[in-house]
């Protein structure tokens, strides 16, 4: 018996996430009195694998294979499987990201496992196994049991906190089955996004809504984010008016995050868009209208024209990092 | 070419949840029940494809399981141009109970392109798109915000972690699309909705499947502390509390 964890690499590193969810399985691995044996697909040098042990991994299985340069969730998912099957695990986690939505269902039919999906705490007990996760876009959370032999769970980004428990396990490069044949999705043009931090990665988010007036104005809030070290955000009517990036709008049917840090300028706080910002740690809140829904949700609030605050924001923000 | 859509009955999104039977269950009284957002951005994207005589689409069924309560929703999605409905007649128990049922329905009636809808606002899984596709032993692609068909061959527009790609995949496949597939949400009109009057709405029976997992309770989010004003021309204080009290810069 073991716990399975899937850690995703970007161009060969690893990331904050890949280790809160090695993280995550050295908890369930302790309830369950069991070890952890870290899955990594892609071209990862050793010593960024070992680091792997540094948050409990027990084994780190690196499967290194040209087919699996890009993401097909068919291929994955059969990769992840047999090496399931190999190691006898019977809780499997994998983030609850892009990668992880793709895989962990197709992988949940292979295995008849259930799947417990953006949970954001340790298990609640492991028998009954039963998951605490979101439900309702934050307005409820349910206790969820999974009453198959295996388990999935995707675990959301920035829920949980990393543990250091050092050991030394060695890499193995192991083999897989797989053959070009299988793979069905043909990747044909690939945009990365360089430079910046992600906005789903960023502890610190400065977001703008339609109380910025203008995507003019956006200028004060960028520099803000950036002398914070964090990404920039924005309501669904500022990405509708075609403002910023659709890959900004976070809320309900944008991007659901959970940064420590969530500013809020000019926006309301529609139900809409608390949805996506609830489980942020703190919310600060900048608006003109006292009133605002946006403040029953903040822990620090400023009524006032983020036109003026902005600037003085990012001065003292300046002051005070010096 | 069919396109089938699946389509989840949820609270309307502005919805203040409340619970029944001891937090067992969600009190459903005075609830307005919509079609889930992203799924009435699926069903747009597939009355875009049918209206366009080039891709060779030429149905857009919606497929839903649940009870019959649900068919006010049902006939809003007819309503809205979708051609026909199929009801699988049975509680949804959990994701993989539905995608088995769904995966059924696409075994019995053949469809080319099956769209999903990345998450429900009420559970919040995402993966009865992913479920269904494995149960076919078809390809899927997830996080899917563009979707042509050019000489019968889907092109795909997809978010990874860190970027966007461009994708092509065979025919039959299921997309999981979230925002951008569709502008924005097609409304009914007037014709549409006494259009929708007497379009079909088939009942299937389920298969018998055995659910993996069970919600046992809910709970409320935990309240937050009150909110701490600071003095609008003074916003140096703020980055002080954000600094020494919160710590998170």
């Amino acid at each position: 018996m073991s716990v399975l964890v899937y850690t995703e690499n970007w161009d060969g590193k690893f990331k904050k996430l890949s280790y809160e969810l090695v993280s995550y399985a050295s908890g369930v691995a302790k309830m369950l009195n069991s070890s952890v044996t870290a899955l990594s697909i892609g071209k990862v040098e050793e010593a960024e694998l070992k680091r792997l042990g540094d948050y409990g991994a027990a084994r780190i299985l690196s499967v290194d294979n040209e087919i699996l340069a890009s993401l097909d969730n068919q291929t994955y998912a059969n990769v992840i499987a047999e090496v399931a099957g190999k190691e006898n695990a019977s809780v499997i986690i994998i983030s609850n990201n892009n990668t992880g939505k793709a895989v962990a269902p197709r992988l949940s039919v292979k295995l008849k496992a259930g799947v417990g999906s953006g949970v954001s705490r340790l298990p609640l007990s492991v028998n009954p196994f039963t998951l605490y996760k979101r439900t309702y876009s934050g307005n409820a959370f349910a206790h969820v049991i999974i009453k198959s032999d295996v388990k999935i769970l995707t675990i959301a980004q920035n829920s949980f906190d990393l543990i250091e428990t050092a050991n030394n396990a060695a890499v193995e490069k192991i083999n897989v089955s797989v053959d070009n044949s299988q793979v069905k999705t043909k990747v044909q043009n690939i945009q990365k996004q360089t430079g910046k931090i992600l906005l789903t990665d960023a502890d610190i988010v400065v977001s703008g809504g339609r109380g910025m007036k203008s995507p003019d104005n956006w200028s004060t809030l960028v520099e803000l984010a950036s002398a914070l070290g964090g990404a920039t955000a924005c309501s669904r009517p500022v990405s509708d008016e075609g403002w910023r990036p659709h890959e900004e709008h976070t809320g309900q049917t944008g991007k659901i995050i959970a940064p420590n840090l969530y500013i809020a300028v000019g926006i309301s706080g529609a139900t809409q868009h608390l949805a996506g910002i609830s489980s942020s740690k703190y919310i600060v809140a900048i608006n003109t209208d006292k009133d605002a829904p946006i403040f029953e949700s903040a822990q620090y609030g400023i009524v006032g024209d983020a036109m003026k605050v902005l600037p003085k924001l990012v001065s003292a923000v300046k002051e005070f990092k010096k | 070419m069919k396109v089938l859509v699946c389509i989840s009955n949820v609270p309307d999104t502005t919805t203040r949840i409340k619970f029944a039977e001891g937090n067992a269950s969600i009190d459903t009284t005075g609830i307005q029940w919509v079609i889930n957002p992203w799924d009435e951005l699926s069903l747009t994207r597939a009355l875009e494809l049918k209206d366009d005589p080039g891709t060779g689409v030429k149905s857009v069924t919606i497929a839903h399981v649940g009870p019959a309560s649900a068919e006010p929703t049902l006939r809003k999605a007819l309503a809205i141009g979708a051609d026909e409905a199929v009801r699988v007649n049975a509680e949804s128990s959990d994701a993989y109970f539905v995608a088995a049922q769904i995966a059924e329905v696409i075994r019995k009636e053949q469809f080319d392109i099956i769209l999903c809808g990345i998450e429900s606002s009420d559970y919040n899984g995402s993966v009865v798109g992913g479920m269904i596709s494995e149960f076919l032993g078809i390809p899927s692609v997830s996080a899917v915000s563009g979707l042509k068909i050019e000489n019968g061959n889907a092109v795909i527009n997809r978010e990874i972690d860190g970027g966007k790609e461009v994708v092509t995949i065979p025919l039959p496949f299921v997309a999981i699309v979230q925002k951008g597939i569709a502008k924005e949400p097609r409304i009914a009109s007037m014709r549409g909705i006494m259009l929708a009057r007497t379009k079909p709405i088939r009942t299937f029976e389920p298969v018998s499947v055995e659910p993996l997992t069970q919600i046992i309770s809910f709970e409320k989010p935990a309240p937050r502390s009150a909110c701490k004003f600071v003095d609008a021309e003074n916003p140096a204080q703020l980055i002080d509390l954000l600094m020494n009290e919160a710590k998170v810069i």
